[in-house]
């Protein structure tokens, strides 16, 4: 269920992004496309009741395998929250730059509307 | 060899922050510094040619740390990406004067280089994705570069786009992870051959390819191409033309299919499908052009095709389990195609860049008679040209008679008819640059116009050689067992670095 949710907000990115014919609307459908793959990624990695991926002293109860097998099941995945920080910072860029073209774009042609930036033809 | 893989990516970036330092008074300096990178990596590609091996960063282990692959057919990549580049960086020493702020546009470049090596060393699906992300965000500046009306609806488009195709890419990226547990390639691979295909790695093929295919500019994904190609300064766009759409949208498509999903009859002729509707519009939509630029960028669109064709026949025939030197000779095609390509449309782009700063237009239309001003450039187009068209001696024609024969060894003689007929389109849209642009009167306006000089024309001539030459890649057997047939093997038997590495037995 929450992966279909997650899929919804994707689409209603792409929806987003596609149909509207604001500049500063496409770049939000944009975002929110981007925020909807993070929160897939970090829900990847879920789990409830996990605790941080990091060996600590709650967990020396008793004996080496006992250890191990307490940090297997209680720690959640810690690659994902890697791929979504790197993620961030990569759309974070992007953002940047497509805000700083539509600014531009804003200066030259005097609208955001995407209908009257039509010089490119054919 | 594997420690300077390495190398491949760290003196681009490296460069790529050093060089803007140098700012307007030293930007002399930086030009022959970024040209001396892009000769130097050249030469390193070609000492990397046969060789593979893989290079683990900070000694991880391979299941979770990042390592750089080098097999066949990324070093066959890594050749096409630096010579490009390296003949790009050229022409660029002397055309970029026209703009300013040079030191960044060459920061830019670095990065783009930089990133390009990276994606087909990646030998992980997230290094992949960054990769691909720094090259496109690199790309989408350098389209922008001008800062004109028409550089900006450009580059907004081409970044809505690609920026769409990145969120599909990753999102493709998470549900193999969130289904295999894995982000290296060969432990994907393994573990799909071992579970087969579920429903989410269903999805996230159809993700990838229509990821990939938005950044390849197969057809009906191309919008962006022809006005980002179009609109960027003469080199980037041979950067574009020769080397991003086949890098960040062929390479890594072909990569994943064959290599992590393996090959299926139905995706063979999908891509079989998409190759033949981007030739056949791609050459429709290019003869009508009257702008040079826009011509070549569409024509792009309809050589794209043809990799795409080859690679698609050579996945239908892998996975009918036919016989296996049809399928080689398809993808042998497909693969030698995109090498000529990123040769003959960079000098073409190049050259239209030569007839941009000399004129001062490019419309086809308002030129005429330039042959007898600009000789060098001219010849370099007319080779060009007959390599693209496919005339005997040049380069595009072994590659689109590989075609041919594999496609009639396959028995689909209607689609050897149809890259003959796309040929013959191919003809007349050439032959209408040529006759607007160098042959008949020369208007009154352009009496006065030179040829342009120095590391430009080097950078022509290089590449219109390459371009005669080229051809040798097949007929001599040593060459080819050398460079194609290693690239050819990864894709029908699998990269065979996967096992000497070990990385098969975590």
């Amino acid at each position: 269920m929450p992966y279909a949710l997650c899929f919804l907000l994707f689409m209603i990115g792409l929806y987003c992004a596609v149909v509207k014919k604001n500049l500063v609307k496409i770049v939000i459908g944009l975002a929110i496309m981007e925020y909807a793959v993070n929160l897939f990624l970090i829900m990847l990695g879920y789990r409830t009741g996990g605790t941080a991926p990091i060996l600590d002293k709650t967990y020396i109860e008793a004996g080496t395998n006992k250890i191990v097998a307490n940090f297997i099941n209680t720690s959640v995945d810690p690659l994902p929250q890697a791929l979504v920080l790197t993620a961030i910072v990569i759309s974070l860029g992007s953002l940047a730059l497509i805000i700083s073209i539509s600014i531009r774009i804003y200066g030259k042609y005097g609208t955001f509307d995407i209908t009257e930036i039509r010089r490119l033809k054919g | 060899m594997t420690k300077v893989l390495p190398a491949f990516v760290l003196i681009p970036l490296v460069m790529a922050f050093v060089l803007p330092v140098f700012g307007k008074k030293g930007k002399n300096i930086a030009t022959v510094l970024a040209n001396l990178v892009t000769i130097t990596l050249f030469v390193l590609a070609i000492a990397c040619i046969g060789k593979s091996g893989v290079y683990q960063v900070g000694n991880w282990s391979i299941r979770v740390g990042i390592i750089l692959v080098l097999d066949g057919l990324s070093s066959l990549m890594l050749l096409a990406i630096n010579l490009v580049s390296a003949a790009a960086m050229l022409f660029s020493a002397r055309y970029m004067e026209q703009y300013t702020a040079k030191s960044k546009y060459l920061s830019l470049f670095m990065l783009m280089v930089a990133a390009m090596n990276g994606l087909v060393l990646a030998g992980d699906l997230f290094n992949l994705f960054v990769f691909l992300e720094i090259a496109s965000l690199a790309s989408y500046a350098l389209v922008g570069f001008g800062c004109e009306h028409e550089e900006l609806e450009a580059s907004f488009k081409y970044m809505v786009l690609g920026s769409v195709a990145s969120s599909f890419i990753l999102f493709a990226i998470a549900l193999v992870y969130g289904n295999t547990a894995y982000l290296n390639m060969a432990c994907i691979s393994k573990s799909i051959q071992a579970s087969g295909l579920n429903i989410g790695l269903t999805f996230a093929l159809a993700l990838f390819i229509v990821g990939f295919g938005l950044k390849a500019a197969l057809v009906p994904f191309h919008a962006w191409l022809p006005d980002a190609h179009s609109s960027a300064p003469a080199p980037i766009s041979a950067m574009l033309s020769g080397i991003i759409i086949k890098t960040l949208g062929v390479y890594a498509l072909t990569r994943i299919l064959f290599n992590i999903f393996g090959v299926s009859i139905s995706v063979g002729w999908l891509l079989i499908t998409l190759g033949l509707l981007s030739m056949i519009a791609g050459a429709f939509l290019a003869i009508g052009q009257w702008d040079f630029k826009r011509l070549l960028a569409y024509s792009s669109i309809s050589q794209i095709g043809y990799v795409v064709l080859g690679i698609g026949l050579g996945a239908t025939l892998l996975a009918k389990k036919a016989n296996p030197a049809w399928a080689s000779l398809a993808l042998l095609g497909g693969l030698f195609h995109l090498v000529n390509h990123a040769v003959y449309k960079s000098l073409l782009f190049l050259t239209s860049g030569s007839v941009e700063m000399s004129t001062g237009t490019r419309q086809l239309k308002e030129m005429g008679g330039l042959a007898q001003r600009l000789p060098v450039t001219r010849t370099a187009c007319t080779v060009a040209s007959a390599s693209i068209v496919g005339i005997p001696p040049f380069s595009g024609f072994w590659s689109k008679l590989i075609l041919v024969i594999a496609a009639v060894q396959a028995g689909l003689y209607w689609i050897a008819a149809i890259i003959v007929f796309v040929s013959l389109c191919t003809l007349i849209m050439y032959l209408k640059v040529q006759r607007y642009a160098f042959l008949g009167e020369l208007p009154e306006n352009l009496q006065q116009i030179k040829e342009n000089k120095g590391s430009m024309l080097v950078a022509m001539a290089v590449l219109a050689f390459l371009c005669v030459l080229m051809g040798l890649l097949v007929i001599i057997p040593s060459l080819r067992d050398s460079i194609l047939k290693p690239a050819v093997d990864v894709l029908t038997v699998g990269p065979k670095h996967w096992e000497i590495a070990g990385i098969l037995k975590m």
